[in-house]
């Protein structure tokens, strides 16, 4: 089976370190695989989104770019990204979602609004059951807010379509991380999972 | 070591080039191309080679072209625009040809994401005479590059590789190659190394005649591909050719297809052939009709009627990128034909589907913004605030500066190409007599051309005030170093080149060096500078918050701010947002202070952190 994953987020959430895990564990899988990511002046707090292509053994993968209602998967780092990027979910698609806001600069100066409201009842009625998680949150009581993107990763990994383990996941995360870095984002991870299993629990 | 590794397309170049026994890499960075030098900087050690990051472009290809000259196999990586600089070196280097294989990487850049505009390489390639492959895939892009150095010394000519951003940028599973032998060097004296008009007459003879040759080489390249499938034909270079599958696909449609690998110069045969047995063909290409252009000159020469489509139909986009979507929505109308019945109404739902998404809330706008103590902000803020007294312009340049131009700053009137803040604005001074221009570029533009507008400013006596934001790196494009630091792309220099004592040096009196976090300072310099007259140059010197360690941030006093939001709406921060009665400062402050020199109240601290 294909796999096709749309990380959206805000330039700096580490959209691009996401896509590359989950680009190499695929491969260490020994599977087909192609990322496209949103490198450049967009990197500086705009609009990010990193298209995640997995393919089966010996059948072959065009493009990067993941075409619109194409994504089986969309996960979300940022709110209003999430719902920017809903049209590029398939019917039946899933989506994981970061509850954190980033308030763009265009808001606070009022030349744009953040209608958290009318986005969270958007993205209800137009998705079957949303995973929402605060990755903000839960990434900072991991240790660094920064580590959201692991978090992020963690509720992914409890997919089971994902054509590898979840351990294999976190070792690739692992692999890219500095020394210092690694306990944190284990446990990023490690949350990221837990927050999944409670949604499915209790409901969002 | 695994045969396979995932690279990003640059990264893919960079091996492709280590494969090809490469010994001599140069550089100017610029997106969507900088990975590929950076990496081969980052691997000059282990597989020993030359590797620099040069002054700009031109500079670059030079350098190239000498290690050339000397039979040495050489890479050059520049962006799209970047050729601009080189083209003069290009145009006849082209003529004089090269002893070693000398490939440029040009990266395009159609939408575009990242650049001044979407002009189209292959297009040069032909003007330049040079053969040019258009990658596909980053696995295709590596075994290009090999196949670029052995076309190049085959022909004696300089040869392109073009990826766009969406092979430059796409990471893929590449199967990794064995390292080839290197070429032996040694520059031979003769005079066909030196250009002069007798030789550039015999010798544009003979670039004429390896178009030719270019053309025969690629008959046989494993890069163009032909499957004849039906009476329908579609043509697509580089990129395309993936949207184009993946669009036949979902239609679950079969036509006849030429993947083209190598589009200038096209060869014929598989053209030809396609052109035979099909009723009407479809060219898909970013950008310009390059190969488009070439069929129907194939197609005229050889009397040939099949119809031809694309761009001059207006079947195809000329602007910005294709995709599958796009694809997807022209085939289905070229091949309504084809579309049995049912599967046109399948389209049509998904269509009606798309359409459906009206109920969409409003969206914030989310643009490119400078980071949350980017010392650019400090910069702009100070001479935007002081020159509200005056009738002052600001003219930009290429880099994260630009992004002055966004509100609440919107300190940036005009923006061209790399080092033309400092010549527009001596321009605009020559007929504006009676306002204040002031010219903001980065230190790596400073070198890259905009020192030789300094020198005309100051030979030329132009009122102009040079604003240099020196945030020791050249950041837009991912911090490469430049020479302005004590580094090269290799380690540590014990050189570098001090912008103020160059401006000194060629003649400018007013020189200032200021750090832009220290506003009082910042705000005076400003001041002296707008009742300056003649050329000036400040250098706010400040490291890029993105590469230093930040051992403080900014909070808002408990109680004592008063939610007046002046640090919120005339700074533009993204650290700084309204609470509901005081402003709030995200953990992404970089503890610049900025906020808290603007708070009328002194209601923002810093305050030292652990990190």
């Amino acid at each position: 089976m294909r796999l096709d994953i749309v990380i959206a987020g805000v330039g700096g959430q580490g959209t691009v370190l996401a896509s590359r895990v989950l680009a190499q564990a695929a491969m260490e899988a020994g599977l087909p695989v192609r990322t496209s990511e949103t490198i450049g002046m967009a990197q500086r707090e705009g609009t990010v989104t990193s298209h995640v292509r997995i393919g089966e053994k010996g059948t072959p993968l065009y493009g990067a770019l993941i075409p619109d209602e194409g994504a089986d998967i969309l996960l979300g780092f940022e709110l209003a990204e999430t719902v920017r990027s809903l049209h590029k979910v398939k019917k039946g698609g899933r989506v994981f979602a970061n509850s954190a806001r980033i308030v763009p600069v265009s808001v606070t100066a009022g030349r744009s609004v953040y209608d958290e409201k009318a986005l969270l009842k958007y993205l209800y009625a137009n998705v079957k059951c949303p995973i929402m998680i605060d990755a903000a949150e839960i990434a900072l009581s991991a240790g660094n807010f920064k580590a959201a993107n692991t978090v992020m990763l963690g509720a992914l990994s409890t997919v089971p379509e994902l054509p590898f383990s979840h351990e294999r996941l976190l070792t690739s995360i692992i692999g890219m991380l500095p020394e210092k870095l690694r306990d944190i984002n284990r446990q990023a991870f490690k949350l990221g999972r837990e927050a999944v299993r409670e949604v499915l629990e209790n409901g969002s | 070591m695994t045969d396979k590794m995932l690279l990003m397309g640059n990264e893919a170049i960079a091996r492709g080039a280590v494969e090809a026994g490469v010994q001599v890499a140069t550089a100017y960075p610029g997106t969507p191309s900088s990975e590929v030098f950076s990496t081969l900087a980052h691997f000059a050690k282990e597989f020993n080679y030359y590797a620099e990051w040069s002054v700009n472009e031109k500079v670059a290809l030079e350098v190239a072209a000498g290690a050339a000259y000397a039979g040495a196999r050489s890479i050059v990586s520049m962006k799209q625009v970047g050729l601009n600089v080189a083209a003069d070196p290009l145009m006849t280097l082209a003529y004089i040809g090269v002893k070693g294989g000398l490939v440029l990487v040009v990266a395009d850049d159609p939408g575009p994401h990242s650049s001044q505009n979407e002009q189209d390489t292959r297009k040069f390639a032909q003007f330049a005479k040079l053969p040019v492959f258009d990658p596909a895939t980053p696995q295709e892009a590596k075994d290009m590059t090999v196949a670029a150095f052995e076309l190049s010394e085959k022909l004696g000519l300089p040869v392109i590789l073009r990826p766009t951003t969406r092979t430059c940028h796409v990471c893929q599973d590449v199967t990794i190659g064995e390292l080839g032998p290197r070429n032996k060097t040694g520059f031979e004296q003769n005079p066909s190394w030196v250009i002069f008009p007798s030789l550039a007459y015999r010798r544009h003879k003979w670039l004429n005649e390896q178009q030719e040759e270019a053309r025969k080489i690629f008959e046989e390249s494993p890069f163009n591909r032909l499957e004849i499938r039906s009476r329908k034909g579609i043509i697509a270079s580089g990129v395309s050719y993936n949207y184009v599958r993946e669009a036949l696909e979902q239609l679950g449609l079969e036509v006849s297809l030429l993947k083209v690998g190598t589009p200038y110069p096209l060869p014929g045969k598989q053209v030809h052939e396609l052109l035979n047995n099909v009723d009407k063909v479809l060219v898909v290409e970013e950008q310009e009709p390059v190969v488009e252009d070439q069929v129907i000159k194939m197609a005229w020469q050889n009397r040939v009627s099949t119809a031809i489509s694309g761009k001059h139909d207006l079947v195809v986009d000329r602007e910005g990128e294709l995709n599958v979507d796009k694809i997807k929505a022209i085939l289905t109308e070229y091949l309504a034909d084809e579309l049995n019945s049912a599967k046109e109404c399948a389209v049509r739902e998904t269509c009606e589907a798309n359409a459906d998404a009206d109920g969409i809330p409003e969206l914030p706008e989310r643009a490119p913004i400078l980071c949350a103590g980017c010392p650019h902000r400090a910069s702009f803020y100070a001479f935007k605030k002081e020159a509200r007294h005056y009738d002052a312009v600001f003219t930009g340049d290429i880099g994260c500066y630009t992004l002055g131009v966004m509100p609440p700053l919107s300190a940036v009137d005009t923006c061209l190409c790399m080092g033309a803040s400092v010549t527009i604005a001596a321009g605009l001074s020559t007929v504006e007599k009676d306002r204040k221009h002031i010219a903001f570029l980065g230190d790596s533009t400073f070198f890259h051309t905009g020192l030789s507008g300094l020198i005309n400013a100051v030979y030329n006596n132009a009122n102009v005030a040079v604003v240099v934001l020196d945030n020791r790196t050249t950041a837009m494009t991912g911090h490469q170093p430049h020479p302005g630091l004590s580094m090269t792309a290799t380690g540590i220099n014990e050189k570098y080149i001090d912008i103020a004592e160059v401006a000194r040096a060629i003649g400018v009196e007013f020189v200032k060096v200021v750090d832009p976090y220290d506003l009082t300072t910042a705000r005076e310099t400003a001041r002296e500078v707008l009742t300056f007259n003649g050329p000036a140059v400040v250098v706010m010197k400040r490291e890029c918050i993105a590469v230093v360690k930040q051992s403080t941030r900014c909070q808002v006093v408990a109680g004592k701010c008063t939610g007046c939001g002046s640090c919120v709406k005339e700074l533009g921060c993204p650290a700084l947002t309204f609470g509901d009665d005081q402003v709030i400062i995200s953990a992404t402050c970089t503890g610049c202070t900025l906020c808290a020199q603007v708070c009328p109240v002194g209601a923002i601290e810093e305050v030292v952190t652990c990190g």
